[in-house]
């Protein structure tokens, strides 16, 4: 059934040329990101873009991805689906990504910051693991 | 739906549990709750900026009564709606209201269901959200009846106690398709019967479904209405017309059309205006929400905006040629847009309104002949 698929997503193009002459929005969102940087370095405050609601023709974001690549950190987190969190190669850019159960991408967010917040503990889920393993002790002292 | 699950949703005093309460009680972790909140911004077209007043206003929320009433419609928008890509996410907010009545989706029937519309009616009384699909016919009560109830009497009945109405669809906001030319059931709008509520015009054929949930989130979050336009809608997702919004929007400027579906600038993604493309009078979210998981959406798979979230759409003039062929000279008023002159963009945009409110008056129908050109 799988090759069957791929044979004919193979056959089957979408007559659509994606060229440079598509990605006007490539540009325009890297000197944000550089802005962003820029304040980050400056004033230490951080940046959200939410990449949903900015208008991209085909490609631009595998574009704008691409541009960005990899860096050193690559996380995953198993909160209500899967998200994945990446640092692209320039410090302090992160892709983070949230996937529903069924592995379609929910949102994406460019965040501009040393440490994205969904990676840090969570009081509240501190305090919570606190009572629980108080409470794990005392069922087995 | 009311169900044994509701049992956890009160707490000790047996007041209902906050949202934030009852996400703990399933076990949901704060860095899930922002997950949550974080996919719910982006859901509502909100800045990121306001992801800590969402989680905020989120954790404080009780679970509003939602009674869901169905019209004269195709069932599109709940079709839609049931499709909301969020899965997980939307799960968690309809976890959150009590639909206690939706005649589609609820396992009840007959007197049964009419008895659960009664008592959420009765329970909720000034609180209950009410949302709408489908157009009331008034030209006579037995064009659409619910358990023997005329639409009209069951909207007027029903609407009486709600905290606010949510007309969901092109029909239950401007009428639709039933009330295109020349209307044979005499369809009107829930705005056009209802003068003392807040309604909130959720327009599209059908709403892009999380257009649809991101709405209801928004009442569940700040238990408000959102900013709405001049004819109800709410600004953060129909507040950008679709040309503003066009990725092809700059080919458009730059005088570069396609001039049948299947030229050199049809394959080339050039700008649509030419085969009558809607974008500049219409206004809604799809080119930044996209359809379909976000996958695309009509003017990316190639093909014109029918506009089908304005007003009258169906008799705007045929969807293929009326704002295509417009009197003046396209090329030059393109140039005037690329030179700078936005006003320019602005004067077309009114000069096709024009047209459309002329075309409507008309009722110029699509022929197989347009469909071909």
């Amino acid at each position: 059934m799988s090759e069957t698929a791929t044979h004919l997503s193979d056959a089957i193009k979408f007559n659509i040329q994606i060229g440079d002459a598509l990605t006007h929005n490539v540009k325009p969102l890297l000197h944000e990101i550089k802005h962003a940087l820029d304040l980050l370095i400056e004033k230490g405050t951080p940046s959200i873009i939410d990449l949903r609601s900015i208008p991209l023709a085909p490609g631009e974001e595998e574009k704008i991805l691409n541009t960005l690549g990899q860096g050193e950190v690559q996380a995953q987190l198993n909160a209500l689906g899967l998200s994945e969190i990446v640092e692209t190669k320039y410090a302090g850019v992160w892709i983070i990504t949230h996937y529903n159960d069924e592995q379609h991408v929910i949102s994406r967010f460019i965040e501009v910051t040393t440490m994205p917040e969904i990676l840090c503990s969570q009081t509240e889920d501190v305090m919570s693991a606190y009572s629980r393993l108080t409470l794990d002790l005392a069922d087995n002292p | 739906m009311t169900n044994s699950k509701d049992k956890t949703l009160q707490d000790n005093n047996g007041l209902e549990k906050t949202l934030g309460e009852m996400l703990r009680s399933q076990g949901v972790s704060r860095r899930s709750f922002l997950k949550f909140c974080a996919a719910t911004a982006s859901m509502m077209a909100m800045s990121p900026a306001m992801i800590p007043k969402i989680a905020h206003a989120l954790e404080s929320a009780r679970r509003p009564s939602v009674i869901w009433l169905s019209f004269q419609e195709c069932t599109g928008c709940t079709e839609s709606l049931t499709r909301a890509h969020t899965a997980t996410i939307e799960s968690l907010i309809f976890d959150s209201i009590s639909l206690d009545y939706h005649h589609t989706l609820q396992a009840a029937a007959g007197h049964a269901a009419e008895e659960a519309r009664e008592a959420a009616m009765k329970e909720n009384d000034g609180k209950y959200l009410l949302v709408v699909d489908g157009s009331i016919p008034m030209g006579n009560p037995g064009y659409s009846t619910i358990a023997g109830i005329s639409n009209y009497d069951m909207l007027m009945e029903t609407a009486k106690g709600a905290a606010a109405i949510i007309a969901v669809g092109t029909c239950a906001t401007y009428g639709g398709l039933p009330h295109a030319s020349p209307n044979p059931t005499g369809a009107v709008s829930v705005g056009e019967l209802i003068k003392d509520k807040p309604i909130i015009n959720v327009p599209g054929c059908p709403p892009i479904p999380v257009v649809i949930t991101g709405v209801l989130t928004h009442f569940l979050t700040f238990g408000t209405i959102p900013e709405l336009d001049d004819i109800g809608r709410p600004k953060v997702f129909y507040g950008k017309s679709i040309h503003d919004r066009c990725y092809r929007r700059p080919f458009y400027d730059k005088g570069l059309f396609a001039e049948t579906f299947d030229d050199e600038g049809a394959r080339k993604g050039w700008c649509l205006y030419k085969l009558g493309c809607k974008g500049p009078t219409t206004y809604n979210a799809c080119a930044t929400t996209k359809w379909n998981n976000g996958t695309s959406w009509p003017i990316e798979a190639g093909h014109p905006c029918l506009g089908c979230s304005e007003p009258d759409f169906w008799d705007g003039g045929g969807f293929y040629k009326s704002l295509s062929m417009p009197t003046e000279n396209i090329t030059q008023t393109a140039i005037y847009t690329a030179a700078g002159a936005a006003a320019a963009g602005v004067a077309l945009g009114a000069m096709n309104k024009s047209k459309k409110n002329k075309a409507a008056a008309t009722h110029n129908k699509t022929t197989i002949d347009d469909l071909e050109k």
